[in-house]
């Protein structure tokens, strides 16, 4: 089998998420005997392609009109290095990447896909899926029929690659001309801000309902997370009401993580929440309403009023 | 103008969802099906766009599922959309299908816009829109929250019309100009959906539903995910409660959490 991984990455190296999805594909070309690609596309990303050849050969497509993720001009590329390397299997790492591009090419390749990939097994030499479905209320095994088979998974769900005793050859991909060019840039309007990224951190502070505006938010939830070296996360409630940004949603819709600790300031604890964060490895709830769900999910639990309880907290952690 | 508004019923996702005994369904005869919400902002979407930049636009609801669908397309009617067409299979079908479905009438009623949910609540794929787009080869925008008319012509016609849209990414608001066609998947901060008025529901009851068998477009089902098992989730933690912030850093020093 050939498995062929597309790298998201930041302009300057891949993603720790596509990494995942490497280790991923070695897991299950190890089991059947298969082999592992890269594909990064871009522009300027011959040194990201070059990290890659760490885990095997890469295909990369590098072109001033790659220089932006836009899904027709990405996904045609994407299918182009397919039917390069022969791939049995395509993989990403699902994020909004991976969703928007990997899901049009995996239109244009047959739609043999699973999404949100959280564990697999074989039977019968045939490769089963697990992923969450109902916000992570049930989870489904499924085969896939057709090919390619096209895979994303949860990065928190799989190891960092190996690296292999020799490096792997380097492959350009010619873009082809023309692309598509119903879909023009315009611009990216950045929200991470200097805090770790919420998907990578090993701390993660999270705000709900309880708090009642954006100043209140950073100083509780964001001044918390800098004691800790966290980062910041939200509940959809607060996203919808302008308190905090869109891309610190952790949930069904938003994002889905697994941090060594995440601290659930005033969250209730719905399941479309629960959804994004019930695989942190310890779970700590601070909630004043004693009956809130999220404390049927939490390894430590304290009631009580995040306006009092989070300044303090603050200020012991600041104590020598 | 035409916009395609795809509705998929699904169970109301506030109600605790069962597995059946042979761990292979879902038990959902008790459970009240509403219109996915995702489908539910892109159809409001739909209306916004006929009540503001586009007055003539004709808005057209599909439905692919057994006749229980055809209340959620009479929903979508009390919303806004002027028909609705049901397309009868016996269960919801996965993406891949449903995208072969959506091109097949796609290419029936040739709309300008395919304007959808980013994902289910059920299955939670986020796949049959990318599908869609791939399958006719039009421009897509995902995970949107806003949409902006552009005329391009001095004399703004239809055809002329660009569209300006931000899309909700994992780093932070990218936007992106889209030519039409195109597919467009919505996400929960596009718009709060309305409630269909007694006066619109009434009304509804009038607008018709065109029913269509899958024969007639041609296409067989051939299903590329098989489902094996289901299993439910359920939290295997037990909280430790504390009295005091003291008592908590003490716990989370000492299981190393800190």
């Amino acid at each position: 089998m050939r498995i062929l991984a597309v790298i998201e990455h930041d302009g300057s190296s891949p993603k720790p998420g596509s990494l995942a999805a490497v280790g991923f594909a070695q897991a299950v070309a190890e089991r059947n005997g298969g082999h592992v690609a890269s594909l990064v596309i871009g522009h300027t990303v011959a040194g990201i392609a070059e990290i890659l050849t760490s885990f095997g050969i890469v295909y990369f497509a590098d072109s001033p009109a790659l220089a932006n993720p836009l899904a027709d001009r990405y996904a045609q590329v994407i299918v182009d290095a397919v039917s390069r390397y022969h791939a049995d299997m395509l993989v990403a790492a699902s994020s909004t990447y991976a969703k928007d591009i990997v899901g049009r090419a995996a239109g244009l390749l047959g739609g043999a896909m699973v999404s949100d990939v959280v564990a697999h097994d074989w039977r019968d030499g045939q490769l089963l899926f697990v992923r969450p479905m109902h916000a992570g209320m049930v989870t489904e095994t499924v085969i896939l029929h057709g090919d390619p088979k096209i895979v994303t998974i949860r990065p928190t769900a799989y190891p960092q690659p190996i690296a292999m005793e020799t490096q792997g050859e380097l492959f350009p991909i010619a873009v082809q001309d023309p692309l598509p060019v119903g879909m023009m840039w315009e611009h990216l309007e950045s929200k991470l801000g200097t805090r770790p990224d919420v998907t990578d951190a090993r701390i993660v502070v999270a705000g709900g309902r309880a708090i009642a505006d954006r100043h209140d938010f950073e100083r509780l939830v964001g001044g918390l997370a800098d004691c800790l070296d966290g980062a910041i996360a939200s509940t959809r409630a607060l996203v919808d009401a302008g308190i905090a940004p869109n891309s610190l949603q952790v949930g069904q819709t938003g994002k889905i993580i697994a941090p060594e600790l995440y601290i659930a300031l005033g969250i209730s604890g719905a399941v479309q929440h629960l959804a994004g964060m019930k695989n942190s490895k310890k779970v700590l709830a601070i909630n004043k309403d004693p009956n809130a769900p999220i404390f049927d999910f939490a390894d430590y639990g304290l009631v009580g009023d995040v306006y009092d309880v989070v300044p303090e907290l603050i200020g012991k952690l600041h104590e020598p | 103008m035409k916009i395609l508004v795809p509705i998929k019923r699904v169970p109301d996702p506030d109600h605790r969802i069962r597995v059946d005994l042979q761990r292979i369904a879902l038990e959902l005869s008790d459970v009240p099906h509403i219109i996915n919400p995702f489908d539910a902002n892109a159809l409001e979407e739909a209306v916004r766009i006929r009540e503001g930049p586009v007055p003539d636009a004709e808005i057209i609801a599909i439905g692919i599922g057994d006749p229980a669908w055809q209340q959620e397309l009479r929903t979508s009617l009390a919303m806004g959309a002027d028909r609705a067409i049901h397309v009868g299979v016996s269960g919801p079908p996965d993406p891949w299908n449903v995208a072969r479905i959506l091109r097949a009438i796609t290419e029936r009623e040739s709309p300008d816009l395919v304007l959808m949910g980013k994902q289910a609540v059920d299955d939670d794929s986020n796949q049959a829109g990318q599908f869609v787009a791939g399958l006719l080869g039009w421009p897509q925008a995902t995970f949107v929250s806003q949409i902006e008319f552009i005329p391009l012509d001095p004399e703004p016609s239809i055809a002329g019309h660009q569209l300006r849209v931000a899309r909700e990414t994992d780093t932070g608001i990218e936007t992106i100009r889209l030519r039409l066609p195109a597919v467009i998947t919505a996400d929960l901060r596009l718009n709060e959906p309305r409630y269909a008025a007694l006066p619109a529901i009434l009304k509804a009851k009038r607008k018709p539903i065109e029913t269509i068998p899958l024969t007639e477009l041609n296409i067989e089902l051939s299903p590329r995910v098989e489902r094996i098992a289901l299993q439910e989730v359920s939290s295997s933690r037990k909280c430790q409660y504390v009295q005091s912030v003291d008592e908590l850093l003490d716990q989370l020093f000492l299981n190393r959490c800190l």
